[in-house]
């Protein structure tokens, strides 16, 4: 080993070194789309693998690599025994390189099955998500979900790799299409910064420098976007400081000491210490061993105040002009991470920034399709599932919606039980309306009502297009019933809309709301004891099922009233079709808006095929049956 | 008085370091820093100093001293808990002193008892619920893993898949009964970043960090400064003085040395920019099957 000559640094590089920035990203991919070869082979290319630890995966190579022998990028990547021996990446590694410009922070997100409760830590500190395509299939269903776990943790900046350019002999068509594809992905899932790169992760292709097989690529290789991308990093500018340790070393000192989540905090400053509400000002900010004249969000501080008011951990001091929220109870988006069920009801611990305190979820709105986005009915949440919830806390806390500020709107869950952390979410905003309104509870109930008129509540909702006959069914079956002595209603949808809905339109959002109104209708009217009937064309799916799951299983039964859409356009009762061909009402279900027909409904009428009067007596049969 | 600047890297990570200790002591019930005197220890002990600040650290300090120490390690040791003012306690573990164990005759089993076997005692008579350590996660593959706050179960036994999410740094430190947590506040940490930090705060270190001339010799391929006595040289060895310095520092005869001519910080840091080997390839005791760092860590090695 020969003497080391002295190798000098120009000053120039060691400031900056010592004055780079960071970039946070969250590298996301399934297993096939070769990420863990872009990021071995992104760190080999950039010069911060070691020699000694490129021999030990040229070694490594001969004996796991699936390369056939040939240097197997991946394996600089893989670390614990078990997964080697098993081939799967079971957890977030976290990987390290750098430039003279940035350093990186990179968590490296497995892509098996497993993936959304793997990729939480990783997404929700990551300030960009780079996102592994494969060139030779395009946009897939695991690019959809990683994109949209992305989307829920709040990123603002999305980078689509889109690999194994090679094996689509650099067809710049064929890039272009799924560029295209992926930066319309990113938009309808709310992220406003995508961009996309060709790259082979094999041949390094536009990883460090630009390369000669894509000349049709004017862009920046991967490396260079890393270094100069300008990431939003969003911070909220009022200043918010939970108080994480109460710093007491004699009677002369009180100070608070904590990581300010938001905005900028001096000397003199008046501020309010939540959830208490009590008013102070700010007569030190010390940092380190110095105090300081200012600090502001993302800075470890002690601050003292000028009062001698109680401040405890778990409380946060921010400015009075623009304090963060309090509440008890929540809507939230929660990720389930662990292999226990989510039962509604049950008592969990939540940790929000310092707070740590009793929490359950009272309700589970509708769980999220990973794929597609759309509301599925819940009563239960397993491990990587996302839910849409109603969250309640044993005393107010402070805090802010997560996409204003993901240090006051994120939290997780811990069981009691097992202390595990057993799931994850965003609190999207307070329910403070309903803080003042508490349940009744009443003598009288729906059974003993429904004793009375010696029936069971039942709710039938008709479905089906306008003029399939839902309203002249419903209308015999009532009928019928009330012939037998039972106890009825029929609520219509064109009646309804003359009263109680007279106030909405047939928006998406006023259909839904319509819906919404008449189910919370039809359940007082069975709390009351009746049958009720409800005849609307509901159109959407989710909606029927919401209406399903207020009423309650057992009392909720679905006809649908089916005929073709051009059955219907046929009979034409009320002109309404032929308003509605000639662009005189807008969204009319059929054929300015869609019908979604019922995947499983109690019972399906065919109102094409059989009369409307033997279509009711398959219904009372079914009722009284 | 003095402005803030601008957030640079080692800013948010110092800041997050910070973040990660106050978060211990205040959600633990006993914690202690583990001091092993090298620089990572010495940018721990800086930033445990700055987080409670005014007020002393309100934990204690804990050395595992394998008596193979270098004598500049210890007296470096002595005079940074002197100048602070700090709580040490100093753990060996003492079977293994009886049993006489030499970490040039047997190597692996000298680190089981002076080292995790060592910790483990410690931890356990002190009734320690919470141990900070200075591991980063750059310096390892297995460590690539580990979570900044990391379960231990019954024995301090690490188990990969128990590990719980760390979303936003929310940390959940909710322990059932024999179980304790490891806490690394520098995991995001890499050498470069040690090195620059060190540099910008002016930490003091070991001088064995600095090149200087020592008495040298080889064994088994590994470059060795002779501190002692206690190992004889055998036949064909001899002591070369050489121009040296350490990237890494653990008991004397377990952790070879490069040659280098960088005496100071700056110099330090350039070669690490341009260097070729990874730090712990100085270590001994990591030279073995790439998994050897996982089963320690199995074992309840840090």
């Amino acid at each position: 080993m020969a003497v080391a000559n002295e190798i000098i640094l120009p000053a120039a590089r060691l400031a900056a070194l010592e004055n780079r920035d960071t970039l946070r990203f969250a590298m996301c991919g399934s297993v096939d789309d070769g990420k863990s070869t872009l990021l071995g082979r992104l760190l080999a290319e950039s010069g911060v693998v070691p020699d000694d630890r490129l021999a030990q995966m040229i070694r490594d190579s001969r004996k796991h690599g699936t390369c056939g022998g040939a240097p197997d990028y991946a394996l600089l990547l893989d670390g614990l025994e078990a997964e080697r021996e098993q081939g799967i990446t079971i957890d977030v590694a976290w990987r390290y390189f750098g430039t003279d410009k940035r350093a990186f922070i990179v968590a490296d997100c497995p892509g098996h099955a497993q993936y959304t409760r793997n990729m939480a830590s990783g997404a929700s500190s990551a300030e960009l998500g780079v996102v592994l395509v494969d060139a030779r299939a395009g946009v897939q269903t695991q690019t959809r979900r990683h994109t949209a776990i992305l989307a829920m943790f709040g990123l603002r900046h999305v980078l689509f790799a889109v690999n194994k350019l090679d094996l689509i002999d650099y067809n710049h068509a064929r890039y272009h299409a799924i560029e295209q594809e992926c930066v319309k992905l990113a938009h309808d899932l709310g992220i406003a910064g995508a961009d996309a790169i060709p790259v082979s992760a094999i041949n390094a292709d536009n990883l460090v420098t630009r390369s000669a097989n894509t000349p049709w690529y004017t862009g920046k290789p991967l490396l260079e976007y890393l270094e100069t991308v300008q990431v939003e990093r969003k911070v909220e500018e009022a200043f918010s400081l939970p108080v994480q340790w109460v710093n007491r070393p004699d009677h002369k000192f009180r100070g608070y000491a904590g990581f300010i989540a938001g905005g900028r905090v001096a000397p003199g400053n008046e501020v309010v210490v939540l959830p208490s509400g009590r008013l102070s000002r700010i007569a030190k900010v010390i940092g380190g061993d110095r105090e300081l004249e200012s600090a502001e969000a993302g800075q470890a501080v002690t601050v003292t105040l000028t009062d001698q008011i109680d401040v405890a951990r778990g409380d946060v001091i921010a400015d009075p002009a623009l304090p963060p929220e309090v509440a008890a109870q929540f809507a939230c988006h929660l990720l389930w991470l662990d292999d226990s069920t989510l039962l509604p009801g049950r008592r969990y611990l939540m940790k929000l920034a310092t707070r740590v305190i009793g929490a359950q979820v009272t309700e589970i709105k509708h769980r999220v399709d990973p794929d597609t986005q759309a509301h599925l009915a819940a009563t239960r949440l397993v491990a990587n599932e996302i839910g849409y919830c109603n969250l309640s806390l044993d005393a107010e806390i402070a805090y802010r919606p997560y996409k204003e500020d993901r240090r006051l709107g994120g939290f997780i869950l811990i069981d009691r039980e097992s202390n595990a952390t057993v799931g994850c979410g965003t609190l999207d905003f307070g329910l403070r309306r309903d803080s003042n309104v508490h349940w009744q509870q009443l003598d009288v109930d729906r059974e003993a009502r429904a004793k009375v008129k010696g029936q069971a509540p039942r709710c039938l909702w008709f479905t089906g297009l306008s003029g399939a006959g839902k309203s002249t069914i419903a209308n015999l079956v009532e009928r019928r019933l009330l012939a037998d002595g039972f106890h009825t209603i029929l609520l219509d949808g064109d009646n309804v809309r003359h009263g109680l809905n007279r106030d909405l339109g047939f928006t998406d959002a006023d259909r839904v709301e319509n819906i919404r109104r008449v189910a919370e209708v039809a359940k007082l009217m069975m709390d009351a004891g009746l049958i009720v009937l409800v005849s609307f064309i509901s159109p959407f799916r989710a909606e029927r099922q919401m209406a399903r799951d207020l009423i309650g299983e057992g009392g909720f039964m679905e006809v649908f009233v089916d005929a073709p859409l051009a059955v219907c356009e046929g009979r034409d009762v009320k002109g309404l079709y032929a308003k509605a061909r000639a662009g005189k009402i807008e969204n009319f279900t059929g054929i300015g808006s869609p019908y979604e027909a019922p995947e499983s409904p109690e019972v399906h009428l065919h109102s094409d095929q059989e009369s409307a009067a033997d279509s009711a007596t398959r219904v009372v049969k079914l009722l009284v049956s | 008085m003095s402005v803030t600047r601008l957030h640079t890297h080692l800013d948010r990570l110092e800041a997050e370091s910070i973040r990660i200790m106050r978060e211990t002591v205040a959600e633990c019930k006993k914690p202690v820093l583990l001091y092993s005197v090298g620089k990572d220890s010495s940018v721990l002990l800086h930033l445990l100093l700055k987080a409670f600040y005014p007020a002393r650290p309100p934990l204690p300090i804990m050395h595992v001293d394998t008596l193979w120490e270098f004598r500049e390690t210890i007296e470096f040791r002595d005079r940074v808990v002197r100048e602070k003012n700090l709580d040490l306690i100093v753990h060996t573990n003492q079977n293994g002193v009886r049993q006489g164990l030499n970490p040039l005759v047997d190597a692996s089993k000298f680190i089981y008892a002076m080292k995790t076997e060592a910790l483990k005692q410690a931890l356990a008579e002190h009734g320690f619920d919470a141990a900070i350590g200075g591991a980063r996660r750059d310096e390892e593959q297995s460590r690539a893993k580990e979570r900044v706050f990391s379960l231990r179960g019954a024995g301090q036994r690490w188990e990969p898949r128990k590990q719980r999410p760390e979303p936003w740094g929310l940390y959940n430190t909710r322990l059932g009964p024999g179980e304790t947590l490891r806490v690394f506040p520098i995991s995001d940490w890499t050498e470069l970043d040690v090195w620059l930090y060190i540099r910008r705060e002016g930490i003091g270190l070991v001088p064995l960090y600095f090149a200087a001339e020592r008495p040298t010799f080889v064994r088994n391929g590994a470059l060795l400064v002779r501190d002692d006595e206690r190992v004889p040289l055998e036949p064909g060895e001899k002591p070369i003085a050489k121009t040296v310095r350490f990237r890494t520092l653990g008991g004397w005869p377990l952790t070879a040395c490069i040659e280098s001519d960088a005496a100071d910080l700056d110099a330090i840091i350039a070669e690490m920019v341009d260097t070729r080997q990874s730090e712990r390839a100085g270590r001994i005791i990591d030279l073995d099957p790439a998994d050897s760092m996982e089963r320690k860590k199995r074992e309840g090695y840090f």
